[in-house]
Protein backbone atom coordinates (compact mmCIF):
# COMPACT_ATOMS: atom_id res chain seq x y z
CA UNK A 1 0.00 0.00 0.00
CA UNK A 2 2.89 2.34 0.78
CA UNK A 3 4.25 1.87 -2.71
CA UNK A 4 0.93 2.83 -4.31
CA UNK A 5 0.72 5.94 -2.17
CA UNK A 6 4.24 6.89 -3.16
CA UNK A 7 3.41 6.52 -6.85
CA UNK A 8 0.28 8.59 -6.36
CA UNK A 9 2.20 11.44 -4.72
CA UNK A 10 4.91 11.27 -7.36
CA UNK A 11 2.15 11.73 -9.93
CA UNK A 12 0.69 14.64 -8.01
CA UNK A 13 4.08 16.33 -7.67
CA UNK A 14 4.20 16.65 -11.45
CA UNK A 15 1.01 18.72 -11.57
CA UNK A 16 1.61 22.12 -13.04
CA UNK A 17 -0.38 25.19 -12.29
CA UNK A 18 -0.17 27.61 -15.16
CA UNK A 19 -1.63 31.09 -15.10
CA UNK A 20 -2.39 32.16 -18.63
CA UNK A 21 -1.83 35.64 -19.93
CA UNK A 22 -5.45 36.52 -20.65
CA UNK A 23 -6.61 39.92 -19.39
CA UNK A 24 -8.25 39.56 -15.98
CA UNK A 25 -11.98 40.08 -15.84
CA UNK A 26 -12.44 39.68 -19.56
CA UNK A 27 -15.15 37.12 -20.24
CA UNK A 28 -14.93 34.98 -23.30
CA UNK A 29 -18.08 33.50 -24.81
CA UNK A 30 -18.68 29.89 -23.87
CA UNK A 31 -17.50 27.44 -26.51
CA UNK A 32 -19.61 24.40 -25.61
CA UNK A 33 -18.74 22.45 -28.77
CA UNK A 34 -15.00 22.98 -28.27
CA UNK A 35 -15.25 22.00 -24.62
CA UNK A 36 -17.13 18.80 -25.39
CA UNK A 37 -14.77 17.86 -28.22
CA UNK A 38 -11.77 18.51 -25.97
CA UNK A 39 -13.27 16.23 -23.35
CA UNK A 40 -14.15 13.29 -25.57
CA UNK A 41 -10.88 13.30 -27.52
CA UNK A 42 -7.47 12.13 -26.35
CA UNK A 43 -4.88 14.54 -24.97
CA UNK A 44 -1.18 14.60 -24.10
CA UNK A 45 -1.89 16.11 -20.70
CA UNK A 46 -4.47 15.26 -18.07
CA UNK A 47 -6.65 18.23 -17.32
CA UNK A 48 -7.57 18.55 -13.63
CA UNK A 49 -9.29 21.88 -13.00
CA UNK A 50 -9.51 25.49 -14.21
CA UNK A 51 -10.29 28.36 -11.90
CA UNK A 52 -9.81 32.11 -11.58
CA UNK A 53 -7.37 33.12 -8.86
CA UNK A 54 -7.79 36.05 -6.48
CA UNK A 55 -6.10 38.47 -8.84
CA UNK A 56 -8.52 37.53 -11.56
CA UNK A 57 -6.20 35.42 -13.70
CA UNK A 58 -7.47 32.08 -14.98
CA UNK A 59 -5.35 29.16 -13.72
CA UNK A 60 -5.20 25.81 -15.53
CA UNK A 61 -4.07 22.80 -13.51
CA UNK A 62 -2.85 19.85 -15.57
CA UNK A 63 -0.94 16.64 -14.97
CA UNK A 64 1.82 16.43 -17.59
CA UNK A 65 2.23 13.01 -19.19
CA UNK A 66 5.29 11.41 -20.79
CA UNK A 67 5.72 12.03 -24.51
CA UNK A 68 7.55 9.29 -26.43
CA UNK A 69 8.44 9.98 -30.06
CA UNK A 70 10.13 7.76 -32.65
CA UNK A 71 12.17 9.69 -35.17
CA UNK A 72 15.19 8.73 -37.30
CA UNK A 73 15.41 5.26 -35.70
CA UNK A 74 15.64 6.45 -32.14
CA UNK A 75 13.24 7.06 -29.27
CA UNK A 76 12.87 10.52 -27.69
CA UNK A 77 11.40 11.18 -24.28
CA UNK A 78 9.83 14.45 -23.15
CA UNK A 79 7.32 15.61 -20.61
CA UNK A 80 4.22 17.03 -22.24
CA UNK A 81 4.32 20.13 -20.03
CA UNK A 82 7.27 21.40 -22.10
CA UNK A 83 5.11 21.37 -25.23
CA UNK A 84 2.17 23.18 -23.67
CA UNK A 85 4.19 25.96 -21.98
CA UNK A 86 4.65 28.42 -24.78
CA UNK A 87 4.64 27.35 -28.38
CA UNK A 88 8.35 27.08 -29.13
CA UNK A 89 9.64 23.91 -30.83
CA UNK A 90 11.80 21.43 -28.91
CA UNK A 91 14.92 19.77 -30.38
CA UNK A 92 14.46 16.27 -31.80
CA UNK A 93 17.85 15.07 -33.06
CA UNK A 94 18.77 17.36 -35.93
CA UNK A 95 15.18 18.57 -36.31
CA UNK A 96 12.66 20.28 -34.07
CA UNK A 97 9.21 19.17 -33.00
CA UNK A 98 6.11 21.17 -32.12
CA UNK A 99 2.71 20.18 -30.73
CA UNK A 100 -0.29 21.60 -32.56
CA UNK A 101 -3.86 20.41 -31.80
CA UNK A 102 -2.58 17.24 -30.09
CA UNK A 103 -0.45 16.25 -33.12
CA UNK A 104 3.34 16.43 -33.29
CA UNK A 105 4.96 18.00 -36.36
CA UNK A 106 8.60 18.18 -37.38
CA UNK A 107 9.67 21.74 -38.06
CA UNK A 108 12.77 23.88 -38.35
CA UNK A 109 14.19 25.84 -35.45
CA UNK A 110 11.63 28.63 -35.87
CA UNK A 111 8.71 26.23 -35.62
CA UNK A 112 7.06 27.36 -38.87
CA UNK A 113 4.29 25.07 -40.06
CA UNK A 114 3.57 24.79 -43.79
CA UNK A 115 -0.03 24.42 -44.95
CA UNK A 116 -1.64 23.55 -48.29
CA UNK A 117 -4.51 25.50 -49.89
CA UNK A 118 -7.13 23.78 -47.74
CA UNK A 119 -5.29 24.79 -44.57
CA UNK A 120 -4.05 21.33 -43.66
CA UNK A 121 -0.58 21.14 -42.13
CA UNK A 122 1.77 19.27 -44.47
CA UNK A 123 4.79 18.95 -42.13
CA UNK A 124 5.96 15.41 -41.42
CA UNK A 125 5.06 13.82 -38.09
CA UNK A 126 7.20 11.60 -35.87
CA UNK A 127 5.63 8.33 -34.69
CA UNK A 128 3.83 9.07 -31.45
CA UNK A 129 4.02 6.39 -28.72
CA UNK A 130 3.15 8.79 -25.92
CA UNK A 131 1.40 7.83 -22.70
CA UNK A 132 -1.61 9.99 -23.45
CA UNK A 133 -4.57 10.59 -21.16
CA UNK A 134 -6.37 7.51 -22.47
CA UNK A 135 -3.29 5.31 -22.14
CA UNK A 136 -2.68 6.52 -18.59
CA UNK A 137 -6.32 5.85 -17.76
CA UNK A 138 -6.07 2.37 -19.24
CA UNK A 139 -2.93 1.59 -17.23
CA UNK A 140 -4.79 2.73 -14.13
CA UNK A 141 -7.78 0.51 -14.85
CA UNK A 142 -5.47 -2.44 -15.55
CA UNK A 143 -3.74 -1.90 -12.20
CA UNK A 144 -7.15 -1.71 -10.50
CA UNK A 145 -8.33 -4.93 -12.14
CA UNK A 146 -5.11 -6.74 -11.17
CA UNK A 147 -5.44 -5.48 -7.60
CA UNK A 148 -9.07 -6.63 -7.34
CA UNK A 149 -8.73 -10.00 -9.01
CA UNK A 150 -5.31 -11.03 -7.69
CA UNK A 151 -6.50 -10.41 -4.13
CA UNK A 152 -9.71 -12.33 -4.85
CA UNK A 153 -7.71 -15.17 -6.39
CA UNK A 154 -5.40 -15.27 -3.40
CA UNK A 155 -8.41 -15.50 -1.10
CA UNK A 156 -9.79 -18.43 -3.10
CA UNK A 157 -6.44 -20.19 -2.89
CA UNK A 158 -6.42 -19.76 0.88
CA UNK A 159 -10.07 -20.41 1.80
CA UNK A 160 -11.06 -22.72 -1.01
CA UNK A 161 -14.78 -23.07 -1.70
CA UNK A 162 -15.88 -21.60 1.64
CA UNK A 163 -18.67 -19.00 1.32
CA UNK A 164 -17.09 -15.81 -0.09
CA UNK A 165 -16.68 -12.86 2.24
CA UNK A 166 -16.27 -9.14 1.67
CA UNK A 167 -15.57 -7.93 -1.85
CA UNK A 168 -15.22 -11.51 -3.07
CA UNK A 169 -18.92 -11.92 -2.35
CA UNK A 170 -19.65 -9.19 -4.89
CA UNK A 171 -17.38 -10.64 -7.55
CA UNK A 172 -18.50 -14.24 -7.36
CA UNK A 173 -22.11 -13.79 -8.56
CA UNK A 174 -20.94 -11.59 -11.45
CA UNK A 175 -18.30 -14.10 -12.51
CA UNK A 176 -20.82 -16.93 -12.24
CA UNK A 177 -23.32 -14.88 -14.25
CA UNK A 178 -20.81 -14.45 -17.07
CA UNK A 179 -19.91 -18.14 -16.94
CA UNK A 180 -23.45 -19.56 -16.76
CA UNK A 181 -25.70 -17.04 -18.50
CA UNK A 182 -23.27 -15.73 -21.10
CA UNK A 183 -20.71 -18.42 -21.92
CA UNK A 184 -22.51 -21.69 -21.17
CA UNK A 185 -25.87 -20.55 -22.53
CA UNK A 186 -24.44 -19.42 -25.90
CA UNK A 187 -21.52 -21.78 -26.52
CA UNK A 188 -21.93 -25.57 -26.64
CA UNK A 189 -21.37 -27.21 -23.27
CA UNK A 190 -18.06 -28.95 -23.88
CA UNK A 191 -16.35 -25.86 -25.29
CA UNK A 192 -17.83 -23.04 -23.20
CA UNK A 193 -15.39 -23.14 -20.29
CA UNK A 194 -12.39 -22.64 -22.59
CA UNK A 195 -13.72 -19.18 -23.52
CA UNK A 196 -14.78 -18.07 -20.03
CA UNK A 197 -11.44 -16.37 -19.17
CA UNK A 198 -11.55 -14.31 -22.38
CA UNK A 199 -15.20 -13.33 -21.87
CA UNK A 200 -14.59 -12.42 -18.22
CA UNK A 201 -11.62 -10.26 -19.20
CA UNK A 202 -13.69 -8.50 -21.86
CA UNK A 203 -16.60 -7.93 -19.49
CA UNK A 204 -14.63 -6.55 -16.55
CA UNK A 205 -12.19 -4.53 -18.67
CA UNK A 206 -15.00 -2.77 -20.55
CA UNK A 207 -17.06 -2.30 -17.42
CA UNK A 208 -14.29 -0.76 -15.32
CA UNK A 209 -13.26 1.57 -18.13
CA UNK A 210 -16.87 2.67 -18.64
CA UNK A 211 -17.16 3.33 -14.91
CA UNK A 212 -13.89 5.28 -14.74
CA UNK A 213 -15.13 7.28 -17.72
CA UNK A 214 -18.21 8.56 -15.90
CA UNK A 215 -16.30 9.68 -12.78
CA UNK A 216 -16.45 13.44 -13.35
CA UNK A 217 -13.21 14.51 -11.57
CA UNK A 218 -9.48 14.00 -11.99
CA UNK A 219 -8.40 10.36 -11.95
CA UNK A 220 -11.51 9.53 -13.97
CA UNK A 221 -13.32 11.27 -16.74
CA UNK A 222 -11.23 10.02 -19.64
CA UNK A 223 -13.33 8.91 -22.58
CA UNK A 224 -11.39 5.66 -23.03
CA UNK A 225 -14.15 3.23 -23.94
CA UNK A 226 -15.59 5.97 -26.17
CA UNK A 227 -12.37 5.96 -28.16
CA UNK A 228 -12.61 4.22 -31.51
CA UNK A 229 -9.07 2.77 -31.37
CA UNK A 230 -9.78 1.22 -27.98
CA UNK A 231 -13.01 -0.43 -29.10
CA UNK A 232 -11.37 -1.42 -32.40
CA UNK A 233 -8.63 -3.28 -30.51
CA UNK A 234 -11.20 -5.15 -28.44
CA UNK A 235 -13.17 -5.96 -31.60
CA UNK A 236 -9.99 -7.30 -33.27
CA UNK A 237 -9.47 -9.65 -30.33
CA UNK A 238 -13.09 -10.80 -30.61
CA UNK A 239 -12.63 -11.26 -34.36
CA UNK A 240 -9.51 -13.39 -33.82
CA UNK A 241 -11.12 -15.55 -31.15
CA UNK A 242 -14.29 -16.05 -33.23
CA UNK A 243 -12.43 -17.08 -36.36
CA UNK A 244 -9.34 -18.88 -35.02
CA UNK A 245 -11.44 -21.34 -33.01
CA UNK A 246 -14.04 -21.78 -35.76
CA UNK A 247 -14.87 -25.34 -36.83
CA UNK A 248 -14.96 -26.64 -40.40
CA UNK A 249 -18.76 -26.41 -40.63
CA UNK A 250 -18.61 -22.66 -40.03
CA UNK A 251 -16.33 -22.05 -43.02
CA UNK A 252 -18.33 -24.51 -45.12
CA UNK A 253 -21.51 -22.54 -44.40
CA UNK A 254 -19.85 -19.31 -45.41
CA UNK A 255 -18.05 -20.37 -48.58
CA UNK A 256 -20.26 -23.17 -49.91
CA UNK A 257 -23.72 -22.28 -48.54
CA UNK A 258 -24.89 -25.91 -48.57
CA UNK A 259 -28.46 -26.69 -49.55
CA UNK A 260 -28.89 -23.47 -51.53
CA UNK A 261 -29.74 -23.25 -55.24
CA UNK A 262 -26.68 -22.64 -57.39
CA UNK A 263 -27.49 -19.05 -58.36
CA UNK A 264 -28.44 -17.99 -54.83
CA UNK A 265 -24.95 -19.00 -53.73
CA UNK A 266 -23.45 -16.21 -55.82
CA UNK A 267 -25.49 -13.78 -53.76
CA UNK A 268 -25.08 -15.50 -50.42
CA UNK A 269 -21.36 -16.21 -50.29
CA UNK A 270 -20.21 -12.55 -50.59
CA UNK A 271 -22.84 -11.53 -48.04
CA UNK A 272 -21.70 -14.20 -45.59
CA UNK A 273 -18.10 -13.22 -46.19
CA UNK A 274 -18.84 -9.56 -45.43
CA UNK A 275 -20.70 -10.82 -42.37
CA UNK A 276 -17.40 -12.05 -40.87
CA UNK A 277 -16.17 -8.47 -40.83
CA UNK A 278 -19.37 -6.63 -39.98
CA UNK A 279 -19.83 -8.57 -36.72
CA UNK A 280 -16.72 -7.16 -35.00
CA UNK A 281 -17.27 -3.82 -36.76
CA UNK A 282 -20.73 -3.55 -35.18
CA UNK A 283 -19.23 -4.43 -31.78
CA UNK A 284 -16.68 -1.67 -32.23
CA UNK A 285 -19.14 1.03 -33.31
CA UNK A 286 -21.76 0.10 -30.70
CA UNK A 287 -19.47 0.52 -27.71
CA UNK A 288 -17.82 3.64 -29.14
CA UNK A 289 -21.07 5.39 -30.02
CA UNK A 290 -22.90 4.52 -26.80
CA UNK A 291 -20.19 5.73 -24.46
CA UNK A 292 -19.33 8.83 -26.49
CA UNK A 293 -23.00 9.76 -26.78
CA UNK A 294 -23.40 9.44 -23.00
CA UNK A 295 -20.45 11.77 -22.38
CA UNK A 296 -21.73 14.30 -24.93
CA UNK A 297 -25.24 14.35 -23.44
CA UNK A 298 -24.01 14.91 -19.87
CA UNK A 299 -21.61 17.67 -20.94
CA UNK A 300 -24.27 19.34 -23.07
CA UNK A 301 -26.70 19.40 -20.14
CA UNK A 302 -24.04 21.02 -17.93
CA UNK A 303 -23.06 23.45 -20.71
CA UNK A 304 -26.65 24.76 -20.92
CA UNK A 305 -26.05 26.65 -17.66
CA UNK A 306 -23.10 28.52 -19.13
CA UNK A 307 -24.72 29.15 -22.48
CA UNK A 308 -27.91 30.63 -21.04
CA UNK A 309 -25.93 32.26 -18.17
CA UNK A 310 -28.76 32.05 -15.72
CA UNK A 311 -28.67 30.53 -12.25
CA UNK A 312 -32.33 29.52 -12.54
CA UNK A 313 -31.59 26.96 -15.23
CA UNK A 314 -28.95 25.31 -13.02
CA UNK A 315 -31.27 23.12 -10.89
CA UNK A 316 -33.02 21.80 -14.00
CA UNK A 317 -29.72 21.15 -15.73
CA UNK A 318 -28.13 19.46 -12.74
CA UNK A 319 -31.19 17.31 -12.11
CA UNK A 320 -31.26 16.21 -15.75
CA UNK A 321 -27.54 15.44 -15.75
CA UNK A 322 -27.98 13.48 -12.50
CA UNK A 323 -30.61 11.38 -14.26
CA UNK A 324 -28.21 10.92 -17.17
CA UNK A 325 -25.43 9.87 -14.79
CA UNK A 326 -27.77 7.23 -13.36
CA UNK A 327 -28.59 6.05 -16.86
CA UNK A 328 -24.89 5.96 -17.72
CA UNK A 329 -24.25 3.67 -14.74
CA UNK A 330 -26.74 1.29 -16.32
CA UNK A 331 -25.32 1.78 -19.81
CA UNK A 332 -21.78 1.09 -18.51
CA UNK A 333 -22.71 -2.41 -17.35
CA UNK A 334 -25.20 -3.01 -20.17
CA UNK A 335 -22.67 -2.25 -22.92
CA UNK A 336 -20.05 -4.46 -21.25
CA UNK A 337 -22.70 -7.20 -21.07
CA UNK A 338 -23.81 -6.75 -24.68
CA UNK A 339 -20.23 -6.79 -25.97
CA UNK A 340 -19.52 -9.98 -24.03
CA UNK A 341 -22.86 -11.60 -24.89
CA UNK A 342 -22.56 -10.94 -28.62
CA UNK A 343 -18.95 -12.14 -28.63
CA UNK A 344 -20.11 -15.33 -26.89
CA UNK A 345 -22.96 -15.66 -29.37
CA UNK A 346 -20.62 -15.34 -32.36
CA UNK A 347 -18.14 -17.77 -30.78
CA UNK A 348 -21.03 -20.16 -30.23
CA UNK A 349 -22.06 -19.82 -33.90
CA UNK A 350 -18.55 -20.47 -35.15
CA UNK A 351 -17.69 -23.39 -32.86
CA UNK A 352 -20.91 -25.41 -33.13
CA UNK A 353 -20.98 -28.40 -35.44
CA UNK A 354 -24.15 -28.29 -37.50
CA UNK A 355 -26.71 -31.06 -36.96
CA UNK A 356 -27.24 -32.12 -40.56
CA UNK B 1 -33.35 30.85 -41.67
CA UNK B 2 -30.83 28.15 -42.38
CA UNK B 3 -31.41 25.60 -45.09
CA UNK B 4 -32.70 22.31 -43.75
CA UNK B 5 -29.81 19.85 -43.49
CA UNK B 6 -30.63 16.49 -45.01
CA UNK B 7 -28.28 14.89 -42.49
CA UNK B 8 -30.39 16.22 -39.64
CA UNK B 9 -33.58 14.90 -41.25
CA UNK B 10 -31.85 11.56 -41.81
CA UNK B 11 -30.72 11.40 -38.20
CA UNK B 12 -34.29 12.05 -37.11
CA UNK B 13 -35.52 9.21 -39.30
CA UNK B 14 -32.84 6.87 -37.92
CA UNK B 15 -33.88 7.64 -34.35
CA UNK B 16 -37.55 7.22 -35.30
CA UNK B 17 -36.93 3.81 -36.84
CA UNK B 18 -34.70 2.56 -34.06
CA UNK B 19 -37.17 3.82 -31.46
CA UNK B 20 -40.10 2.02 -33.07
CA UNK B 21 -38.03 -1.14 -33.47
CA UNK B 22 -36.74 -1.31 -29.91
CA UNK B 23 -40.16 -0.26 -28.60
CA UNK B 24 -41.81 -3.16 -30.36
CA UNK B 25 -39.21 -5.58 -28.98
CA UNK B 26 -39.85 -4.24 -25.49
CA UNK B 27 -43.60 -4.59 -25.97
CA UNK B 28 -43.31 -8.16 -27.20
CA UNK B 29 -40.93 -9.11 -24.39
CA UNK B 30 -43.19 -7.54 -21.78
CA UNK B 31 -46.23 -9.39 -23.08
CA UNK B 32 -44.36 -12.68 -23.26
CA UNK B 33 -42.94 -12.24 -19.77
CA UNK B 34 -46.30 -11.42 -18.24
CA UNK B 35 -47.77 -14.54 -19.84
CA UNK B 36 -44.88 -16.77 -18.84
CA UNK B 37 -42.99 -15.23 -15.95
CA UNK B 38 -40.86 -18.36 -15.55
CA UNK B 39 -39.30 -17.69 -18.97
CA UNK B 40 -38.31 -14.12 -18.05
CA UNK B 41 -34.55 -14.59 -17.98
CA UNK B 42 -34.41 -16.31 -21.37
CA UNK B 43 -36.71 -13.73 -22.95
CA UNK B 44 -34.63 -10.93 -21.49
CA UNK B 45 -31.43 -12.26 -23.10
CA UNK B 46 -33.06 -12.59 -26.51
CA UNK B 47 -34.64 -9.15 -26.11
CA UNK B 48 -31.28 -7.53 -25.38
CA UNK B 49 -29.62 -9.27 -28.32
CA UNK B 50 -32.36 -8.14 -30.70
CA UNK B 51 -32.30 -4.59 -29.34
CA UNK B 52 -28.50 -4.53 -29.68
CA UNK B 53 -28.74 -5.61 -33.32
CA UNK B 54 -31.24 -2.83 -34.13
CA UNK B 55 -29.08 -0.39 -32.23
CA UNK B 56 -26.07 -1.56 -34.23
CA UNK B 57 -27.81 -0.80 -37.53
CA UNK B 58 -28.96 2.62 -36.36
CA UNK B 59 -25.48 3.47 -35.08
CA UNK B 60 -24.04 2.47 -38.45
CA UNK B 61 -26.44 4.92 -40.04
CA UNK B 62 -25.56 7.66 -37.55
CA UNK B 63 -21.83 7.18 -38.13
CA UNK B 64 -22.33 7.24 -41.91
CA UNK B 65 -24.49 10.37 -41.63
CA UNK B 66 -21.81 11.95 -39.51
CA UNK B 67 -19.09 11.03 -42.02
CA UNK B 68 -20.89 12.31 -45.14
CA UNK B 69 -21.96 15.55 -43.45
Amino acid sequence: MKKELLIFFLLLSGITAQASAVDPGKEEPMDAFGLIMEHISDSHQWHVIDYTNRRGYPVHINVPLPVILWHNNSLWFYTSGDFYHGNHPLPLGDDYVILRDEHFFITGQEGVLKTDEAGNIINASPLDFSITKNVASMLMSMALLLLIFLSAGKAYARYGMAPPKGFRGVLEPIILFVRDDVARSQISKDKADKFVPFLLTLFFFIWINNMIGIVPFFPGGSNLSGNISFTATLAVFSFLVINVFAVKDYWKHIFLAPGMPFLIRFLLVPLEFIGILTKPFALMVRLFANITAGHIIILSLISIIFIIKSIYIAPVSILLSLVMFMLELLVAVLQAYIFTLLTALFIGMSTTKSEH
Amino acid sequence: MEAISFTAVGLGLIVLGAGIGIGKIGQAALEAMSRQPEMSSKIQTVMIVAAALIEGVSLFAIVVAWLVD
